[in-house]
């Protein structure tokens, strides 16, 4: 936590995203899978990633750990990482930063944090790493946990091997016997019985597995989780037993989290933050009770309304009409608006950029040109967007 | 002995006749190969004494883990499992499931929609050849022109337009949610009166998840199909279904209207199971309240040799000592609600009442459908 002028505490940036772009180059044309994102993630804030499938999300979380390969490209922006200055747990062994690049675009960071009060510390940008410096990184700063635990952990290890390999790899000087004795404790964080050290995957249920997998990326005390679907393999009661272990352990240990997910219902109880993303795009970012006591983008809306509810009057629902875009020829302009139920001319032919809704002061931004008073003066409330979208309901045709 | 499901209270009895399709005390055990031929004979306890009864018009939800058997139930509904003891009866008639032909007039009627229409699907046959077979097998196509015909107006069911375009595609070429339509109408090809839906949504995109729940309803409001909505999401079974049941561990634990289920959860493993499913509305003006501490934890234990008495009992914060020793009958709550908890009573009502009713019905001793 940072004071800033104000006075106002103000959590301080962990990761800055900033104008990515990532592509995979088919032969039959280019797919844009991530075009132009920006967010800040700040440290301890778990930040939520929504949308369905082909929307770029795990494209994303690739990029920001470099794990993505051929054919897919990061052709622009930056990735800003902002090193904590001294960690919490007072780790020891922690390689050292000295020696990694202290900027890799220049001075023109540098100018901007002189600037600004807040970011005080260098910033890496993780797009310029060599395969060296990234080996440092990863892990040791930004882990990530896998949707599919079967496939994430290795069959023919048992765990505890595992989670020592990771220590072995990162942490050479750590004797046999503290890295025994660090699984454990990673085990028991986690929620599974230390007897369990010499158990192989396949022993364990699913549950276990998503267990064993988080307590491999929190061995080094990552600064950031990245978390993509972890619970979508997983039945109902066993993913709320994850969540609320993930939200323990990151209100323990104060890492931030990246939540990748399309379950928009179960960001809504996690996430500080959540961002919705739609062909590739950052269409709506807002915290989480802006976004569900006033989604606006009708998109926003339209996911939120896909989710059945445990209370209030059974209606008919309807879901987003259509289907999500191909990626190689995004729809001009606004790309959700050959399925928006609240289209206007302006919306096929003016791309709309994410700005602040106007008379809002918490920070909700969307890319919706409903909101934008160049087309439109009278910005829709949600009961427009709900309205709009009943008439799509009773148009289908069911009682 | 459990009575069977009883019309709701309230149905009106001439859109509601009785149940289409009944399931009495179904029970499956499916024996484990032993390396030991002198060894205790092992077999994975699925289903334990399960009825159910579907009616036309109306949806009936599983709801459960995975695990708790749901899937066993709607194979053996569809004939693909023989019940190791139990009955069947369709339309009142005991369902003889023993014989190729007996099996095939009994599926005219019954049909199962899976879960993956990813692997469901034949990768190497287009949606005429998916969609032509039931057609021929049934009876319902005698010439190409009639078949093209009837795929065209099933496609349109679906709302798979244009379906001249459908008709010629490869799976390969249809995304997940149209996949799904195609196998929901290759069920209904075969112009059934009741379809198995086994989680038919989970594996689809959420803002598709709808629209093939909303073609399944609409199916069944106007078809007045009979439907059996195997989910493990609780809040879709609201949604979808006018009745709902809860399985635990291969037992049926609870029973009645969607809503009052789901709302008023009694049995402990229905409050867990509303209590864990992802519920924007608890969000309150207590902003740093986050998720709730669930009231029981760990899984499904092994049906090798699952637990004694009611399998919820290891799991149960309110367990007692008789929920050890026996699985509770059920109670009747009012209103088609009942439950098999010692917490409400053991069917101490219900019990003479559902014994006339079986034996009036002949379901007794009527268990021998296939050996295993």
């Amino acid at each position: 936590m940072v004071t800033n002028v104000n006075g106002n505490v103000q959590k301080e940036t962990l990761l800055e995203v900033k104008n990515l772009n990532v592509d995979y180059l088919a032969s039959n044309g280019t797919v844009h899978a991530v075009t132009d994102v920006s967010f800040t993630l700040r440290r301890g804030e778990i930040l939520g990633l929504a949308g369905e499938s082909g929307s770029g999300k795990s494209t994303l979380a690739y990029a920001i750990t470099r794990l993505l390969r051929p054919p897919a490209m990061i052709t622009g922006g930056e990735i800003l990482y902002y090193p904590g200055s001294a960690r919490e747990n007072g780790e020891t062994s922690r390689l050292k930063w000295t020696h990694l690049p202290k900027n890799g675009k220049g001075e023109h960071i540098k100018d901007k944090l002189a600037k600004d009060e807040v970011q005080p510390k260098e910033a890496l940008d993780l797009l310029q790493l060599s395969p060296a410096q990234l080996l440092e990184i990863r892990w040791n700063d930004l882990a990530i946990v896998f949707q599919s635990a079967m496939n994430a952990l290795n069959p023919v290890m048992n765990i505890g091997t595992q989670i020592m390999d990771v220590l072995q790899t990162h942490r050479p000087h750590m004797g046999q016997d503290a890295r025994k004795q660090r699984a454990v404790e990673l085990l028991q964080l986690v929620g599974i019985a230390s007897d369990r050290l010499r158990s192989y995957p396949h022993e364990l249920s699913g549950g276990m597995r998503q267990r064993a997998i988080i307590a491999i990326a929190l061995a080094l005390s990552p600064e950031i989780l990245i978390m993509d679907e972890p619970t979508t393999a997983l039945d109902v009661v066993v993913q709320r037993e994850i969540l609320t272990e993930i939200t323990r352990l990151q209100q323990q240990l104060g890492f931030s989290v990246i939540f990748i997910t399309h379950d928009l219902s179960l960001l809504l109880e996690l996430a500080d933050h959540v961002a919705i993303m739609y062909a590739g795009r950052i269409v709506e970012k807002a915290s989480r009770r802006d976004l569900y006591l006033h989604p606006r983008h009708p998109y926003s809306y339209g996911l939120l309304n896909s989710f059945p509810t445990l209370h209030g009057p059974r209606r008919i629902m309807a879901g987003i009409p259509g289907s999500p875009p191909d990626l190689r020829a995004v729809p001009p302009g606004c790309a959700f608006h050959p399925r928006c139920p609240l289209a206007f001319d302006a919306c096929s032919r003016v791309f709309p950029p994410l700005q602040p809704v106007p008379g809002q002061e918490s920070g909700q931004t969307v890319a919706c040109h409903l909101y934008d008073a160049r087309f439109n003066t009278e910005p829709p409330s949600t009961s427009d967007l709900a309205a709009k979208y009943e008439a799509l309901a009773e148009g289908s045709g069911i009682q | 002995m459990n009575n069977l499901v009883q019309a709701p209270e309230g149905a009106n009895t001439e859109l509601h006749p009785g149940p289409i399709l009944e399931a009495a005390h179904l029970r499956k055990l499916f024996p484990l190969g032993s390396w030991n031929p002198f060894g205790a004979k092992l077999a994975v306890h699925a289903v334990e004494d399960t009825s159910l009864a579907l009616y036309p018009g109306r949806a009936t939800a599983l709801v459960g883990e995975s695990g708790s058997g749901k899937t066993t139930v709607a194979r053996m509904l569809a004939g693909l499992y023989s019940p190791t003891s139990g009955a069947i009866r369709f339309r009142g008639e005991p369902a003889k499931l023993n014989d190729g032909s007996r099996l095939r007039s009994y599926r005219r009627h019954v049909q199962l929609i899976l879960q993956d229409p990813f692997s469901s699907l034949n990768p190497i046959h287009d949606v005429r050849y998916h969609l032509g077979r039931p057609l021929h097998i049934f009876g319902h196509a005698h010439n190409n022109a009639q078949e093209t015909e009837q795929i065209l107006s099933l496609l349109n069911r679906v709302n798979l337009s244009p379906a001249e375009q459908f008709i010629q595609k490869f799976p390969h070429q249809l995304s997940g949610g149209q996949r799904q339509r195609v196998a929901i109408a290759r069920a209904l090809a075969v112009q059934p009166e009741i379809l198995l839906a086994d989680e038919p949504v989970s594996m689809l995109d959420v803002s598709i998840r709808l629209d093939v729940l909303n073609l399944l309803l609409r199916l069944k409001n106007e078809e007045r199909l009979a439907l059996l909505f195997i989910t493990h999401d609780i809040a879709s079974a609201r949604y979808f279904a006018e009745d709902t049941l809860v399985m635990y561990a291969g037992q049926m634990v609870e029973g009645g209207p969607s809503d009052e289920v789901i709302q008023q959860p009694r049995h402990p493993y229905t409050q867990l199971l509303v209590s864990a499913a992802p519920d924007p509305a608890r969000l309150t003006a207590d902003d740093d309240k986050r998720l709730t501490d669930l009231p029981a934890r760990g899984e499904i234990p092994s049906l090798i040799r699952p637990p004694s008495g009611c399998r919820f009992h290891p799991r149960c914060p309110h367990a007692m000592p008789v929920c050890k020793q026996r699985f509770p009958r059920r109670t009747e709550l009012g209103n088609g609600r009942w439950t098999h908890c010692f917490l409400y009573g053991d069917g101490e009502i219900s019990t003479e009442k559902s014994e006339q009713f079986t034996s009036a019905a002949g379901l007794v001793d009527q268990t021998e459908v296939k050996g295993e």
